[in-house]
């Protein structure tokens, strides 16, 4: 009974952060929503018997990712932007309407099609354990992690490597305007 | 105790949030967070399928997706931050010509 409240609040915060994210004209205030939708989720992990997963949603997702996310907007300076006009007129009329297709052929299946599905019990105090999914991730799935580290590795890289492009191009036309 | 459907259900809500902010919104930063909105829904069902079959498999994928996701956003913001020199605008529209 506890864990329905639970899921019906978090739910009801997340669905309200993420309509904040979607109505926000700011985009700081767009990114302070998105943490909230973040903080929300890893309660529902939390009672999920996620913990492990619970916390780097909070160090990676509402700390690392959504810092830089911040960091960006306010680095442009682009927090607002005129939303109104746009060379499509019929643009976002269409996009809600596919929006609400999109959640009635998905709530079609969740409730019509896929009956069989099971109940969320409270989890075993064993369940999940970070040991547990060390132990899964260093056997079964060794190879992904170390190839996500390669990716981290190019990705890193290419972010480096587009800003220092940036930077040269610019160089080299202030050395032809000044000569 | 609470149907996993609730929990699947939810997750389509959020989903569906976040792919008609990417369609809606004409800032290109908030079309990525609506991006990160998707991941994170389809991290919700991964989450919630993993507890009601009692594999750690699905959280294993979930740790995978939030790595992918670290990486697209250094590469996306590093991307955004290079457009915004040459354009002076992070309007999605200000991108729509292929001149170089």
């Amino acid at each position: 009974m506890s864990l329905m409240l639970l899921f019906m609040l978090m739910g009801a915060v997340a669905l309200a952060a993420a309509m904040g994210l979607l109505l926000a004209r700011n985009a700081v205030y767009a990114a302070l929503f998105l943490v909230l939708n973040m903080l929300a989720l890893a309660v529902l992990f939390l009672s999920l018997g996620a913990p492990f997963l619970a916390m780097v949603q909070i160090t990676v997702y509402a700390g690392a990712v959504m810092v830089l996310f911040l960091f960006v907007v306010m680095l442009l300076g682009a927090e607002v932007l005129p939303e109104e006009g746009g060379p499509i007129p019929w643009q976002k009329p269409l996009a809600f309407v596919l929006g609400g297709v999109l959640i009635g052929s998905l709530s079609w299946l969740i409730f019509v099609e896929a009956t069989g599905m099971g109940r969320i019990l409270p989890p075993p105090a064993d369940y999940a354990s970070p040991q547990e999914l060390a132990m899964h991730l260093f056997q079964r799935y060794l190879l992904p992690f170390e190839v996500t580290s390669v990716l981290l590795l190019v990705a890193m890289l290419g972010a480096l490597v587009m800003v220092q492009v940036e930077r040269r191009r610019r160089a080299r036309q202030q050395e032809s305007q000044g000569s | 105790m609470v149907p996993t459907s609730f929990y699947v259900f939810l997750a389509a809500l959020l989903f569906t949030i976040g792919a008609v902010t990417v369609l809606v919104r004409r800032n290109t930063l908030i079309i990525y967070m609506g991006i990160e909105l998707m991941l994170n829904a389809a991290n919700l069902a991964f989450v919630a399928f993993a507890r009601q079959f009692g594999d750690v498999a699905g959280q294993l994928f979930v740790f995978f997706v939030i790595t992918v996701a670290a990486a697209e956003v250094a590469v996306g913001l590093a991307l955004i931050v290079t457009i915004f020199h040459t354009k002076h605008s992070v309007d999605i529209d200000a991108i729509s010509d292929l001149k170089g």
